[in-house]
């Protein structure tokens, strides 16, 4: 099994963490995992992706340009990276930020309000951690407990208001895409 | 899971690395994609009452170490391609003055400023001089962030043995990425070389200790050479390292190191899935290179592709392993791009069509 995801949004998005979250709890699930960075210049508005692939056995290229799966945080990212999913992949996008006007018939499309749902959550900030709550639920490759697990140790010096915000956002996307499985 | 297993850039693993060799003193100038490397350093290294350096430019880095390496000190620097090209001078005369010192080069495209992105095209200057004169540099070359950690740990220990220099080549990927590794809390214990020729006082001896690369007379320097050429004999003997995955029943061969190793390693199981029986072998030294295991492994199977990020540099040494009627041949890019396994796998069918056509 591997499983090759891409993580895409715009910088300030958290991106790179929400890709980290991934393989680290791959890493804790017993998993191999690789986790590779691609970024602009600019500290936020730029666009960022960063490529995670998991396996259960070890891993040659950190680096592809056709997807499993792509998480997709902005219309930007859609566009780049939405056709280059493998036909029968998964493509999950955020609902908040992003209509799909056109959608591939030959992929699995779950769309997240992963925003809205932050916001809820207690801040527009979690939305990367929404959106690996969801993708944990669609798709079993790392336990939505393992991230859980992940977050806690992760934030553990930022308190528990930040760790309860982050766990809460975890739980939201799980239940956003209850009963959907791919 | 052991406890151990941290999920690590492979710049900070090659960071924590220096520490757990025993770096005593690090000198650097920044440069991408390395910059995680002194950023990581800067803290580790005083909190283990260390040096940490920041010089005003490579050239001052390399003969900071030069003089650390002199007085006995386990030393080292981090740098890029451009930044590698301005040691040599530097690491031409630790090499002349047989002073044992780390570098790692975390390569980006070149020639030139070149770019940022994941490049191997230093080969040659790594293993087949760079600097001036008759010298030999170890050159060890990770695949991936557990050995980033292994490499830059050992490379010490190698240098103090020898008395040479050591290169650990990387390259932007590897520097950049993360995966798990194996890394312990407390490092496991050095074994500390003696170092009778350390300018660190007479201590009751009464003849100086000089470190030199001059020797005026062509007949003195000439017997220097010799000593020099008696020890690279011998690393070549006792140093040279290697990897193989996949190559039990394998008909034909991928030869690549570093970065274009973890590729061709999916591409050679891309291969197999359509019935091409490849293996890998991956040189862990690029020098001294790894010619017999590769002359053996080559003798059993039909043909070999080397893969490489360069015009073809690495290339040279495999061809001087092979067996004389071996098949070799290349696939390369340049400039930073880095072809996907199914593009080598491509590169591998066409090889064995043109093979048997």
């Amino acid at each position: 099994m591997i499983e090759e995801i891409i993580f895409a949004g715009f910088g300030g998005q958290g991106i790179l963490l929400g890709g980290g979250l991934i393989a680290q709890a791959a890493m804790k699930d017993g998993l191999w995992a690789t986790w590779f960075p691609s970024y602009g210049p600019e500290m936020r508005g730029g666009t960022c992706n960063c490529l995670v692939a998991c396996s259960d056995d070890e891993i040659g290229s950190p680096i592809f340009n056709v997807y499993d799966t792509a998480l997709i945080m902005n219309l930007p990212s859609l566009e780049k990276f939405g056709p280059m999913v493998h036909p029968g992949g998964l493509l999950m996008v955020n609902s908040s930020l992003i209509r799909v006007e056109k959608p591939r018939s030959d992929v699995r499309l779950v769309e997240v309000p992963v925003n809205d749902l932050a916001r809820e959550a207690g801040s527009d900030r979690a939305a990367n951690v929404v959106m690996v709550g969801a993708f944990c639920a669609v798709r079993s490759i790392v336990r939505p407990e393992t991230v859980a697990d992940v977050l806690r140790e992760k934030f553990a010096s930022k308190g528990p208001k930040v760790i309860d915000l982050n766990l809460r956002a975890l739980e939201f996307g799980r239940r956003a895409v209850e009963g959907v499985t791919v | 899971m052991s406890d151990t297993r941290r999920l690590v850039k492979g710049n900070e693993a090659l960071a924590i690395g220096a520490v757990h060799g025993g770096c005593e003193c690090f000198f650097g100038y920044p440069i991408t994609p390395q910059n995680e490397v002194p950023e990581l350093l800067s803290s580790l290294m005083p909190a283990h009452g260390r040096v940490f350096l920041q010089a005003e430019s490579e050239v001052a880095s390399i003969n900071m170490i030069y003089g650390a390496a002199a007085a006995g000190k386990r030393a080292m620097s981090s740098s890029s391609s451009p930044g590698i090209s301005l040691m040599m001078e530097g690491l031409s005369y630790i090499a002349g003055a047989e002073l044992p010192c780390v570098l790692i080069n975390v390569m980006r495209g070149g020639p030139g400023l070149g770019n940022i992105a994941a490049s191997q095209s230093d080969y040659f200057q790594a293993t087949k001089g760079g600097g001036h004169g008759d010298y030999r540099c170890i050159c060890l070359a990770p695949w991936n962030v557990q050995e980033m950690y292994e490499h830059t740990r050992i490379a010490f220990d190698l240098a103090d043995r020898y008395r040479v220099p050591v290169f650990v080549l990387a390259d932007a990927v590897l520097g950049s990425m993360m995966e798990p590794a194996d890394i312990p809390e407390q490092p496991p214990p050095i074994q500390p070389i003696e170092k009778p020729w350390a300018t660190v006082g007479l201590n009751g001896r009464s003849k100086h200790n000089i470190v030199n690369s001059l020797y005026l007379e062509p007949e003195v320097l000439s017997d220097h050479n010799e000593k020099l050429q008696v020890c690279y004999r011998k690393i070549t003997a006792q140093e040279q390292r290697f990897d193989t995955r996949l190559t039990e029943d394998a008909e034909y061969l991928l030869v690549a190191y570093g970065i274009s190793a973890r590729v061709a390693y999916s591409a050679a199981k891309l291969a197999r899935a359509e019935g091409i029986r490849v293996g890998l072998f991956r040189p862990v030294t690029c020098w001294p290179y790894p010619s017999e295991a590769l002359r053996k492994i080559m003798s059993r199977a039909k043909g070999t592709l080397v893969f490489e990020l360069s015009a073809g540099q690495m290339l040279e040494d495999a061809r001087l392993a092979a067996p004389g009627d071996h098949p070799v041949a290349f696939f390369g890019k340049m400039g930073g791009v880095l072809p996907t396994p199914a593009q080598v796998a491509d590169e591998i069918r066409k090889f064995v069509e043109g093979l048997h056509g």
